[in-house]
C-alpha cells in the first residue's frame, strides 16, 4: 500500500511559541525548490498560520493556538478546479501546486475553504505547503514545522502504516478535521480544539470560603453532566456548544440548591455564587 | 555546489546550518544519529519520561537566517559625517547626523589616535568600554572573550553590569539562605526527575517559563511541563498578567496588582503559622530568626498588626479565601515553588523593594521544609533532568572577564581600579561624580554587596572622568531603565569619543562617531556546549542533554564585516601588545586548547570531533541517582550537589547555607551588621508599599501600573527588528499604516475609560517619556495594570537626537525608573511604573 503522509495536532499541547510558523517560513521564504515551489516572498504569505483563540473573561481566561497548513485533503477542491492538472496529489498523498503550471491560475486560491492558498502576485502564482516533500525527498524524516515543536503537540507519518506513532495516536484519540462539515477527507487532523465553556466559582456565603468537592451539574443540548469543584471552588465545563441553552445546578448539603441558566453565545463565567443555608 | 550541512550553536541552542554555493538555506535543530547516545528515561508513578533524540530550539532562533542576511546589517566601517577627530566633533548631533563610509584602515586609524590621545590627556581610565549578552552564543568568541581579554589587557574603566534579570534575588534573597556564589538564586540539580516522582503542586509565582525558555537551553523544558500535567500535577500561576504559560496551562491564576506580591507571601505565611501547618521541624534546626518573622506576622511586634489574607488581598487586588486555598493546597501537597534559577527569572523580582518579595519566598521555601521529598525551588520547572556531570567542558565566563584565559598561559588582568555601573553610566559620564554601593555581580561574598563606589575614582588612584566609550554590541537604549537618560549622555560634551562594533544597526547605533560591522556567530569559528554560561551558572542545565558542539564558520563574513577577535587583534598589533593577546595562537588553535583541556579526547579525537560537528555526551547509566539540590541541607549532610562554585563544600561548613550563621536567616545577621537602620531593605524580609505602582503617590497623576517582563519572541534586542517574520507574529508587533507597531496590552475596563478599542494606536506615557504602541485589549490583563514586553530593539524617536521625543520603535524603556530597588539595592526596576494611556491620532 502507498504511503499517506498527514499530520495530528493536539492543541493542549501547544504553547503557541511559533517555531512551526518560523521554521516554515526559513525552509521557503526566498528559497525555491525547483520542481516543488516557487519562492515564497519575504512576507505575507503564512504556508502555516497560527490564530490564537482567547476565551473567557478576567480571571477566568484561557488561550488556545490553532496552527493552520494545508490539509493535503483527499478530496482537495484545489485540484479540481486547476487546468491543466497545475494541482496534483502524489502517491504518498502530498497535494502539490506545480510552480510552473499554475501560473496565471488565480482561482485556485479561492477553492479552499481553509484559506491556506496565497496569490503571489508579482510571479502570478498560487503558493501554498508542500508538506516540505522537496525535504521528505532528500531523506529527512519530518517536515520542518513538525522537526521544530517543542511538545511534540505535531505528529507526523504515514496514515497507512498502522504501526506508524501516527495512526496510533488515530486510533487511540480520534483527532478530527478542523472543520469536518468541508468533507475533504483532511489529513491535518486535531485534538483538543477549543469549544466553549461555561465556568463559574462557587463561595459558602457564610463563612465566605471557597466550595470544593460541591457537585455541579450541567443540562442542555440533550446531555448531562456532572462534575465537582475543585480546592478554589471553580468548576469548568469545557467543550460545549456554541450558541446552545444550558442549565447549571450546584448542590452542596446544608444549602439552597442553586440553578443558573447560561446561554453559549460565547464562553460564559458564571463568576461568584454564593451558596446560601 | 553540493549542499553542506555545518554544525554551530546559536543562543538558543545547537543548529545545523545548511550551506549551498556560500550562502545559508536553512537553520535547523541538531537531530541525533544512530551512534549518538540513548536518552535517559526517568520512570515516575508508573509512567516512563524519554526526551527525544533533537533538541528543541529557540523560536526566535529560526530567524537565524533572515537576521544574518538582514537589511539592518552594518554593512562597512562608517564615521559620522560631522564628526572631525582633529576639529569639530559636534556631540550635539549625535542622533540627528548621517554617515559616510570609510574603509577600515581609516577606521583603525581614527580608533588607534583616539586611545593614543584620550590616554595621554587623560589616562586609561578615561575610556570605558562594555558590551553586550547574548547577541550569539559561543565560549572563545562570546563577549567574556576578545573584549574582556582585549581591555583588560590595555586597561580600562569597566562597567560593572547589574544582575539586571534576577535583581530581588541577587539583592535580597543572599540575605536569606545565601547563594551569593549563584548571585542570589538556589541551583537546581536532578529536580526533573525529583519533581516527576514526588510533586504535586507547582507554584509558578511571577514567572513564565514557556515565554522565558528560549535562550540558552531552548525548549526542552516545555515538554517537562506537559509531562507534569500528564501527571496530574496543578500548576496555579500568581502574576498580574495571565501569561502564556499560564493561559495555555493553568489551573489557577492569581492576580496580585505588580509589586504586591510580598503582601500575599506574608499572607500564606500567616495561614501556615495560625493553622500549625508548617514545618515545625526545619524551622527550629535549620532556620535562624522564625520567632520575630512569627511575631511580624501574627501582628505581636510593636505596632504591628497581623498579616492576615484579609489584609493582602485588599493590597493585592485578589480575592482572600484564594489564599487560603493556596495556602492550605501549597500545605497539604508536595510542593514546588517554582521561581528563581536562570528560568524563574524577570517577574516580581524586579519590582520596588523586590528584595523582600524573594526573601519572603525563601522563608515560604523554609516554612515548607526545603529539601523534603518534592518540596523544594524549581525555576519555572525549567531545570535539571538527569546528566552526566563529570564530563568536563567549560563555559564562557569560567575564567571570569577573559574566556582565552581558560586555555591562555597569561590571564588578562585590568590595572585601571575605577568602575562604572551599568545602571549609572549617564550619570558616571555626565556628572561630576557618581556614586553607588556594591560590585555588581556580587558572586564572590556578601561582602562586595557593601562597596562603596564613586566614579570618577580621584586622580591619585588612577581615576579619570570617563572620555570614550567603546560598545561591543547590543543597546542599552530599550533594556536599562529610564531609557532617555541615555541619548542625554549620548549628546553630553563630556563624551568626546562614542564607537560602536555591532552586528546591526541597534538603538544605539545612531548616536555613535565611528561604527564598526561585526560578523555574525555564524560567521565566524568556537567551540561551546550548549547553553552553558560556566561561572556563577556553571552546571545550570536546562536542556535534555550536554551538547558540545564545533561552531563553523558557515559562511564567509558578509559584507566587510570582521569578529570582534580580528578587530582587536589589529588593535592590539597596532598597540604593542598583540603577541600578548594572542600568544601566537589562531581561533583554530585555541580551540584546539580548549577541546584538549576538556574530557573530550577521552572519546574521539579534535578530527573526528570537527568532522562530525557535535557530540552528545552520554547521560548517567540507568539507575544513577543524582543529588538533589537542597535536600543535603534538609537531610543534614554534606552539599553533594555539583554545584563547583559553592565556596564551603569541602570545608566545615559544607553542612551549611550560604549565611553567616550557615542557616536559613529570617533575620539577617549581615544585614544587621552592616545596616541595622535600613527601613527599605529592613533586617527581616516584609512586606513594604512599592515607592511606584499600585497604591504610590505618582498613582494620582498616572493611575494605570505597567510591568515589562522579558519578552517572547526576541531576546533583548538581538532578534527584534532583525527579521521581518517576527513582525507578522502578532503576539510580538502589529503592523499599522505600514509600520510595525510594539503592542502593550491592557484590559477591556481600561480601554474603554479611554475610548481605546482593539488594535488602535496608541501612547504610553509618564514624566519621562512617551511611547506610541498598538493597544491588545485582553481579558488577561488584571484592570489597571498594562503589560508590554521589557521593550523592542527599535528606538526610533519622532523627533530623532531629541531626548525626550514620543518614540514609536517600542522602547518602553523609556517609562521605567532610573530609582533602584532600594537605597542599597542597585537593582533595576521595570515591572510597576505608574503610566497613563490615550489614543493617539496620526
Amino acid at each position: 500500500m502507498s504511503k499517506k503522509y498527514g499530520i495530528v495536532i493536539d492543541v493542549a499541547k501547544c504553547t503557541g511559541c511559533y517555531a512551526c510558523f518560523l521554521a516554515c517560513k526559513d525552509e521557503n521564504c526566498g528559497e525555491a525548490h525547483p520542481g516543488y515551489t516557487e519562492a515564497q516572498p519575504m512576507t505575507g504569505q503564512y504556508w502555516l498560520n497560527i490564530t490564537e483563540v482567547e476565551r473567557g473573561t478576567f480571571p477566568k481566561v484561557k488561550i488556545s493556538h490553532i496552527p493552520k497548513l494545508c490539509n493535503h485533503c483527499d478530496n482537495p477542491g484545489c485540484m479540481q478546479m486547476a487546468e491543466n492538472g497545475a494541482v496534483y496529489k502524489r502517491d504518498d498523498g502530498i497535494v502539490i501546486i506545480d510552480p510552473e503550471k499554475a501560473v496565471g491560475q488565480k482561482q485556485i486560491v479561492n477553492t479552499c475553504p481553509y484559506r491556506v492558498i496565497f496569490w503571489n502576485e508579482e510571479k502570478q502564482l498560487p503558493q501554498k505547503c508542500d508538506l516540505c516533500a522537496h525535504f521528505l525527498d532528500q531523506g529527512f524524516e519530518k517536515p520542518r514545522c513538525v522537526e521544530m515543536c517543542p511538545t511534540g503537540a505535531l505528529v507526523f507519518g504515514d496514515l497507512n502504516d498502522p504501526n506508524s506513532e501516527i495512526s496510533k495516536l488515530v486510533a487511540e484519540k480520534k483527532p478530527y478535521p478542523l472543520r469536518p462539515e468541508f468533507e475533504l477527507g483532511d489529513n491535518v487532523l486535531y485534538l483538543n480544539v477549543p469549544k466553549k465553556f461555561i465556568t463559574g466559582t462557587v463561595i459558602y456565603k457564610d463563612t465566605d470560603q471557597c466550595a470544593k468537592d460541591v457537585k455541579v451539574t450541567l443540562k442542555g443540548n440533550g446531555v448531562e453532566q456532572s462534575l465537582e469543584t475543585d480546592v478554589f471552588g471553580d468548576f469548568w465545563f469545557e467543550g460545549l456548544e456554541s450558541k446552545t441553552d444550558y442549565t447549571v445546578e450546584i448542590e452542596a448539603e446544608g444549602y439552597k440548591k442553586v440553578c443558573l441558566q447560561a446561554r453559549t453565545m460565547k464562553d460564559v463565567d458564571l463568576g461568584e455564587i454564593f451558596l446560601e443555608k | 555546489m553540493a549542499e553542506k550541512i555545518l554544525t554551530s550553536c546559536a543562543i538558543g541552542g545547537p543548529v545545523f546550518v545548511h550551506v549551498d554555493d556560500g550562502r545559508i538555506t536553512k537553520i535547523r535543530p541538531i537531530v541525533f544519529d544512530e551512534n549518538d547516545p540513548q536518552p535517559w528515561t526517568i520512570e515516575a508513578r508508573g509512567k516512563k519520561f524519554t526526551p527525544p533524540r533533537q533538541f528543541s530550539l529557540g523560536s526566535y532562533v529560526v530567524t537565524q537566517k533572515s537576521r544574518i542576511y538582514s537589511e539592518n546589517r552594518i554593512k562597512y566601517p562608517m564615521k559620522r559625517v560631522d564628526f572631525d577627530p582633529n576639529g569639530e566633533r559636534n556631540p550635539q548631533n549625535r542622533g540627528k547626523s548621517g554617515y559616510a563610509r570609510i574603509s577600515w584602515d581609516e577606521a583603525f586609524d581614527i580608533l588607534e589616535s583616539e586611545i593614543r590621545r584620550i590616554h595621554a590627556t587623560y589616562g586609561k581610565a578615561a575610556i570605558a568600554a562594555c558590551t553586550s549578552s547574548h547577541a550569539d552564543f559561543g565560549l572563545l568568541q562570546y563577549k567574556m572573550g576578545p573584549f574582556g581579554r582585549f581591555w583588560n589587557m590595555l586597561g580600562y574603566t569597566q562597567i560593572l553590569d547589574n544582575p539586571d534579570s534576577w535583581e530581588g534575588w541577587h539583592w535580597g534573597a543572599t540575605h536569606a539562605w545565601g547563594y551569593y556564589w549563584k548571585l542570589g538564586i538556589s541551583d537546581n540539580f536532578g529536580m526533573l526527575e525529583e519533581a516527576l516522582k514526588h510533586t504535586e503542586l507547582l507554584v509558578m509565582w511571577g514567572v513564565d517559563p514557556n515565554t522565558s525558555a528560549g535562550g540558552y537551553n531552548g525548549q526542552d523544558g516545555c515538554r517537562w511541563r506537559w509531562w507534569c500535567k500528564e501527571l496530574g500535577m496543578k500548576m496555579v500561576f500568581i502574576d498580574p498578567w495571565c501569561n502564556f504559560t499560564a493561559a495555555t496551562w493553568a489551573d489557577k491564576w492569581i492576580a496580585p496588582y505588580p509589586a504586591t506580591d510580598a503582601a500575599m507571601a506574608e499572607a500564606i505565611a500567616y495561614v501556615w503559622i495560625t493553622e500549625d501547618t508548617y514545618d515545625h521541624w526545619f524551622v527550629e534546626n535549620k532556620t535562624l530568626g522564625f520567632e520575630e518573622f512569627k511575631k511580624h506576622i501574627l501582628g505581636e511586634e510593636e505596632g504591628g498588626f497581623p498579616r492576615t489574607p484579609e489584609w493582602a488581598a485588599e493590597i493585592c487586588g485578589v480575592n482572600a479565601r484564594d489564599i487560603y486555598v493556596l495556602a492550605r493546597e501549597w500545605a497539604s501537597k508536595k510542593t514546588m515553588l517554582c521561581t528563581g534559577s536562570i528560568y524563574g527569572v524577570s517577574g516580581a523580582c524586579r519590582q520596588p523593594y523586590a528584595t523582600e518579595w524573594a526573601r519572603l519566598m525563601v522563608y515560604l521555601l523554609a516554612m515548607r521544609g526545603l529539601g523534603a521529598d518534592g518540596c523544594n525551588t524549581w525555576g519555572g520547572a525549567s531545570m535539571a533532568p538527569p546528566m552526566d556531570m563529570d564530563f568536563r567542558f567549560f563555559g564562557y565566563s569560567d575564567n571570569g572577564w577573559d574566556a582565552f584565559g581558560i586555555v591562555a598561559e597569561e590571564t588578562a588582568q585590568n590595572s585601571v581600579k575605577q568602575k562604572a555601573y551599568r545602571l549609572l553610566l549617564p550619570e558616571c559620564i555626565m556628572n561630576e561624580k557618581t556614586e553607588w554601593i556594591g560590585e555588581g555581580f556580587c558572586g564572590n561574598s556578601l561582602e562586595q554587596q557593601l562597596t562603596r563606589q564613586v566614579c570618577p575614582l580621584p586622580p591619585e588612584e588612577g581615576g579619570a572622568p570617563i572620555k570614550m566609550l567603546y560598545r561591543q554590541g547590543g543597546s542599552f537604549i530599550s533594556t536599562m531603565t529610564d531609557t532617555n537618560r541615555w541619548p542625554r549622555m549620548f549628546q553630553h560634551p563630556n563624551l568626546e569619543f562614542f564607537v560602536t562594533a555591532d552586528i546591526h544597526w541597534q538603538s544605539e547605533t545612531k548616536f555613535a562617531d565611528l561604527i564598526l560591522p561585526i560578523c555574525s556567530g555564524f560567521e565566524k569559528k568556537d567551540i561551546c556546549e550548549l547553553g552553558a554560561p560556566g561561572g556563577y551558572g556553571a552546571n545550570d542545565m536546562g536542556a535534555n542533554y550536554r551538547v558540545i558542539i564545533y561552531m563553523n564558520k558557515c559562511i564567509e563574513p558578509l559584507w566587510e564585516s570582521k569578529s570582534d577577535y580580528d578587530i582587536y587583534c589589529e588593535l592590539a598589533k597596532r598597540l604593542g601588545f598583540y603577541d600578548r593577546y594572542t600568544e601566537g595562537n589562531t581561533i583554530e588553535d585555541w580551540i584546539r586548547k580548549v577541546y584538549n583541556k576538556s574530557s573530550m579526547p577521552e572519546y574521539m579525537s579534535f578530527e573526528e570531533f570537527k568532522e562530525k560537528g557535535y557530540f552528545v555526551v552520554p547521560p548517567p547509566p540507568p539507575g544513577t541517582k543524582a543529588a538533589v539540590s537542597n535536600k543535603w541541607y534538609y537531610e543534614d549532610r554534606e552539599c553533594d550537589v555539583p554545584d563547583h562554585k559553592n565556596p564551603l563544600k569541602g570545608t566545615e561548613r559544607a553542612k551549611m547555607m550560604g549565611t553567616p550563621s550557615g542557616k536559613i536567616e529570617f533575620v539577617s545577621t549581615f544585614l544587621q551588621e552592616h545596616f541595622p537602620d535600613d527601613k527599605e531593605r529592613p533586617v527581616m524580609g516584609q512586606f513594604l508599599p512599592p515607592w511606584e505602582g499600585k497604591g504610590s503617590p505618582l498613582e494620582e497623576k498616572y493611575p494605570l501600573v505597567l510591568m515589562t517582563p522579558h519578552m517572547r519572541f526576541s531576546y533583548h534586542t538581538h532578534f527584534d527588528n532583525k527579521s521581518p517574520w517576527l513582525d507578522e507574529i502578532p503576539a510580538h508587533r502589529v503592523v499599522k499604516d505600514g509600520y510595525a507597531y510594539w503592542i502593550v496590552r491592557l484590559h477591556k475596563v481600561d480601554a474603554e475609560a479611554r475610548g481605546i478599542k482593539n488594535g488602535d494606536l496608541v501612547k504610553l506615557y509618564n514624566d519621562r517619556g512617551a511611547v506610541l504602541c498598538v493597544a491588545h485589549v485582553t481579558e488577561r490583563m488584571k484592570p489597571g495594570v498594562l503589560m508590554s514586553y521589557q521593550a523592542g530593539a527599535k528606538y526610533d524617536p519622532l523627533e530623532p537626537g531629541k531626548p525626550g521625543s514620543i518614540d514609536r520603535g517600542g522602547c518602553v524603556n523609556l517609562l521605567s525608573p532610573a530609582r533602584m530597588v532600594s537605597k542599597n539595592a542597585p537593582g533595576m526596576v521595570s515591572n510597576s511604573i505608574n503610566v497613563e494611556i490615550e489614543r493617539w491620532e496620526v
